[in-house]
């Protein structure tokens, strides 16, 4: 970067939700590689499939509301569940954490862009496509019905024909090459990205979680990647990897399925721990208590997530030795998972706490996770889990750790970055309508779920008859799911409303004390003007507050590291410039990322046309959108990135 | 890790022809002794596998640390390929003998 | 940020170099991390084949067998054709013909280190009286084809061994053998047809405009990485699929 005359500001009017200076339009949507833009289009796209999956739980909730209930049929029902459940994990949760990765963990580190800007642009696409090939079936009465978890053989042929499994087979294949390619991504742009001074002890928390949860992805994928081929094989080859009479055995895909299975349940709750651990020290006015801590139990529980999967098939019967090992393995994770419960309630202790609508949520996230950890430990327990397993009170757990963590963490997530995203703050207003019709219907929902399990209430029925205690109980939950309901639309509403109508949020928006908060709001495209040189783990209060960092330890890199990196002293910007006054070198907006992902899940879809006994047409599409495909990588990997 | 590794900036000395011959002249021998091992009677010895696995693995180690540079690249790349390579032969045993195609004991 | 994505037919290099935190280049960050993921992928499929080994209940089988080891005695025999309930069939792995394929791929490897050390050491002038052999080491465009010849020509053995499967009676529908051992070898075999490609490229671009300078190094580097990550697969199964029973 040459230092000539000093660049000019652009001059424009606060509160834009673009940085000014910046390409609007669909095309400039379309050909995006900024990372903070991807973030944003995920962070819409996952709010959408979050208001379809949303519509699903609720007829669900409507159709047990009372028993013998004819609301949908048995066949709509078991689309329904399976599509609630597979739209929330693979295009919601994963998604809207996505949304933070791309958009904080760039600016959290300081740096400009991520590692491969053009691959991120292709991972969204790919979500994207491969969302919507999962989602439209259901409205043509064909969505996946096997549940979320597909379980072989009942998905082979011989048990469900029909197109509906192969949407799901081929959709999460799709999915997977969406997160698998994103991973790869992060994991480089965390190693390899940070500013001069940020070492791996002095990241936000966030950013930890996510790095963990990257290494989750890449090394749980693939089990459930070569479980989905089997799959494929079996349905549209006629292999027999799940053909029980040709000797096969009933449990390879519970296997396969669950060593991918158990670390996606880190994936999805990891960066909500993250969350929460970025909006807790920043209301409450102090760092984060027990940050190493908390970054090794983050890491433990990645560990260990890998060697539990068998405590999801308690119930097959695997003998009491591997019964045992996997129990005692799963009781290990509640220790790392515990600790990090006390840190949050030990940085709150004695803080000076501001109840912000993320704060809210940031603890509820603390307290409901605990309910779902608890229930969690609970059916640990070989015995216990026999009791529980396949009834409603799993389905109250999952549901405490996955909304009421999850959900609420990323919700928090949302209120927090808002500002930082569009300029604007959301209305905390309706952010508490949201917030309480949230808490309470939440629990309302989920909690009566935990007895109805306990009476023996089994999960995925789609009816049931009277007199088993359980009216009541469905009764509750129905209602809560009412008052999610109520919440959503408060949220959805803030949501759209403050982009335009919001109350203007400077660079800092909450006293944060993390690089992303140093920078204008919405960040200009190239994020910072000159990189700062991190001396300690928050920064920004090390300038602002510096005595809530005293303790922290500071130390400057060396000069040699600052000079190779143009680094300049921690400051604030607040002004914006070209990228090009600044002699900063952008990578080129193109279009071939969307045409390379267009291509390829064209190329994954074209089996299905296999089951619609179009053969020809099938290998056509797959042969000529694999064509296309090769044909935009090569000129996406020969066309220069800046 | 140790960041800003001003070392790896320089260029890290990869071996030469001179290595590289004698790695593949091993690759060679043990691959040729494994073949000749299957067609004599050791086969049906209870050490066969136990020793094709052992040769097998030093193979595998000969290539990743020497053409594929462990030995002499940063020690990120250990770590990034230790960790995959780990947890996937952990899984691997726990699945063998969750299946019972491994038993403690034979 | 910027020199991670850089292309690679892409001509004028910016060697301005970017300032990373631990002086390594994205890619090669990135390509391990691939690497460490691929070995979940082939630990699920091997784990696949072993699991089922020995469980298909009709013929042919992997290793030496006759009509009575099978477990459904009668249904065998009508599916191998002049099968008797005493005669010992050969086993239908072909030891002999996978290891030739097999000390191809070893080869390949060496070509492959050998290509990468003639992209390094361009620019370094031959030694004085340096040899053909000197001159042969100092040529990338023969190693990189050299190595690319060697990995299409272990996708023709595999070709070969697949047709004569196919015409022993055993497809990847006859049984739990055939499904598993298509399916693992089969992925195998794809990513060296993957890497062949990736390696001709690498050759085209070589004859285009030479591939020398630091970017082009670690073009080089990051295939060969691939390359021989797909070689110790390969060692694996060559030991866990074809010797041990
Ligand atoms: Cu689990």
């Amino acid at each position: 970067m040459a230092t000539t005359a000093a660049p000019a500001p652009i001059n424009t009017p606060a509160g834009t939700s673009y940085a000014p200076g910046e390409a609007t339009g669909i095309w400039s949507w379309l050909t995006t590689v900024d990372h903070k833009r991807i973030g944003t289009l995920y962070l819409w796209t996952a709010l959408t499939f979050f208001i379809v999956a949303g519509i699903e739980a609720f007829i669900i909730r409507l159709q047990l509301m009372k028993p013998n209930n004819q609301l949908v049929s048995a066949e709509m029902y078991n689309q329904l569940f399976t599509m609630h459940g597979t739209t929330m994990v693979f295009l919601v949760i994963m998604p809207l954490s996505a949304a933070f990765f791309n958009y904080l963990i760039p600016l959290q580190i300081g740096a400009r862009d991520v590692a491969f800007p053009r691959l991120n642009a292709f991972s969204y696409w790919v979500y994207l496509f491969g969302g919507i090939f999962m989602t439209v079936p259901i409205f043509f009465n064909v969505a996946p019905n096997g549940g979320w978890f597909g379980y072989a053989p009942l998905t082979t042929m011989q048990f469900s024909g029909g197109l509906n499994i192969d949407f799901w087979v081929i959709g999460l294949q799709i999915l997977g090459v969406s997160s698998l390619a994103a991973a790869f991504n992060f994991i480089t742009t965390i190693i390899n990205m940070r500013a001069p001074g940020m070492s791996l002890m002095r990241m936000p928390i966030f950013t930890w979680m996510s790095f963990v949860v990257q290494f989750l992805l890449i090394l749980a994928f693939p089990a459930i990647t070569i479980a989905l081929f089997f799959l494929q094989f079996d349905r549209f080859f006629g292999t027999q990897f799940y053909e029980i009479a040709a000797g096969a055995d009933p449990l390879l895909w519970q296997h396969l399925f669950w060593v991918f299975g158990h670390p996606e349940v880190y994936i999805l709750i990891l960066p909500a721990f993250g969350l929460a651990s970025e909006i807790l020290p920043t209301f409450s006015k102090k760092p984060l208590f027990g940050y190493n801590v908390m970054v090794y139990s983050g890491i433990m529980i990645g560990f260990l997530g890998f060697g539990v999967w068998a405590h999801h098939m308690f119930a097959v019967g695997m003998g009491a030795t591997a019964d045992t090992i996997f129990a005692m393995a799963t009781l290990l994770i509640g220790i790392p998972t515990g600790v990090k419960i006390f840190n949050w309630v030990a940085t709150m202790w004695g803080g000076n706490i501001r109840f912000t609508v993320a704060m809210k949520f940031a603890i509820s996230l603390v307290a409901l996770f605990t309910i779902g950890g608890i229930s969690g430990v609970m059916h640990s327990s070989p015995p216990t889990d026999l009791q529980q397993t396949d009834t409603y009170f799993i389905v109250a757990h999952f549901h405490y750790v996955l909304f009421g963590g999850s959900i609420m963490g990323i919700m928090g997530g949302i209120y927090f970055y808002y500002p930082k995203i569009f300029g604007r703050y959301m209305s905390e207003k309706l952010g508490n309508w949201h917030f309480w019709s949230f808490f309470v219907g939440m629990n309302m929902t989920f909690f009566p779920m935990h007895y109805a399990g306990m009476l023996g209430m089994p999960r995925r029925i789609y009816t049931y008859d009277i007199g088993q205690g359980w009216e009541q109980f469905n009764l509750w939950s129905t209602v809560g799911a009412l008052l999610q309901g109520v919440g959503l639309i408060c949220f959805v509403y803030n949501f759209v409303k403050s982009r335009k109508r919001g109350e203007v949020a400077p660079n800092d928006a909450w006293g944060a004390g993390t690089l992303e908060w140093s920078i204008p709001s919405p960040p200009p495209d190239y994020n910072f003007a000159k990189i700062p040189y991190v001396t300690s783990r928050y920064p920004l209060w090390d300038i602002k507050q510096p005595e809530m960092t005293a303790e922290l330890t500071h130390t400057a890199p060396d000069a040699g590291v600052i000079a190779d990196a143009h680094a300049v002293p921690m400051h604030e910007e607040t002004q914006y410039y070209t990228a090009k006054s600044l002699g900063i070198p952008m990578p080129f907006p193109t279009i071939k990322p969307f045409f390379a992902a267009l291509f390829m899940v064209l190329m994954m879809a074209g089996l299905v046309f296999i089951h619609l006994d179009l053969f020809w047409v099938a290998i056509f599409v797959m042969i000529g959108s694999g064509a296309a495909f090769v044909g935009s990588l090569y000129g996406w990997l020969t066309s220069p990135l800046e | 890790m140790s960041d800003h590794n001003a070392a790896a900036h320089d260029h890290v000395e990869h071996p030469t022809w001179k290595q590289y011959k004698w790695v593949g002249f091993w690759l060679l021998v043990i691959t040729a002794i494994e073949v000749w091992v299957y067609y004599t009677p050791f086969k049906e010895s209870k050490l066969f596998a136990p020793t094709l696995l052992l040769m097998s693995a030093v193979k595998f180690g000969v290539v990743v640390f020497y053409y594929m540079h462990l030995k002499y690249d940063h020690p990120l790349f250990k770590r990034l390929f230790a960790m995959g390579l780990g947890i996937a032969i952990c899984t691997m045993f726990a699945l063998l003998f969750l299946f019972g195609a491994l038993k403690i004991g034979g | 940020m910027a020199t991670a994505d850089t292309p690679a037919g892409h001509e004028g290099h910016h060697e301005h170099v970017h300032y990373t935190s631990t002086g390594l280049e994205n890619r090669k960050i990135a390509i391990w991390a691939l690497i460490g993921s691929e070995c979940m992928l082939f630990a699920s499929l091997i784990s696949t084949y072993l699991i089922y080994k020995g469980r298909s209940k009709v013929g042919p089988f992997p290793h030496e067998w006759s009509c009575k080891t099978s477990n459904v005695v009668g249904k065998t025999a009508e599916l191998v054709a002049g099968c008797a309930p005493a005669d010992v069939l050969k086993p239908i792995l072909d030891i002999p013909v996978t290891s030739q394929s097999t000390f191809v791929l070893l080869m390949s490897s060496l070509a492959m280190v050998l290509a990468l050390a003639a992209v390094e050491n361009k620019g370094h002038p031959l030694p004085a009286g340096a040899g053909w052999w000197d001159r042969c080491l100092a040529s990338s465009k023969f190693w990189l084809m050299a190595t690319a010849v060697m990995g299409a020509t272990f996708i023709g053995y595999q070709s070969y061994e697949f047709t004569s499967f196919v015409h022993e009676g055993l497809t990847i529908k006859t049984n739990l053998f055939g499904s598993s051992f298509f399916t693992l070898t089969g992925f195998h075999g794809a990513h060296v047809s993957v890497g062949v490609l990736w390696l001709l490229t690498l050759f085209a671009i070589d004859v285009k405009r030479g591939l020398k300078g630091k970017n082009d190094v670690l073009l080089v580097d990051i295939c060969a990485l691939y390359w021989h990550f797909v070689d110790v697969v390969w060692i694996a199964i060559f030991t866990l699929i074809y010797l041990i029973q």
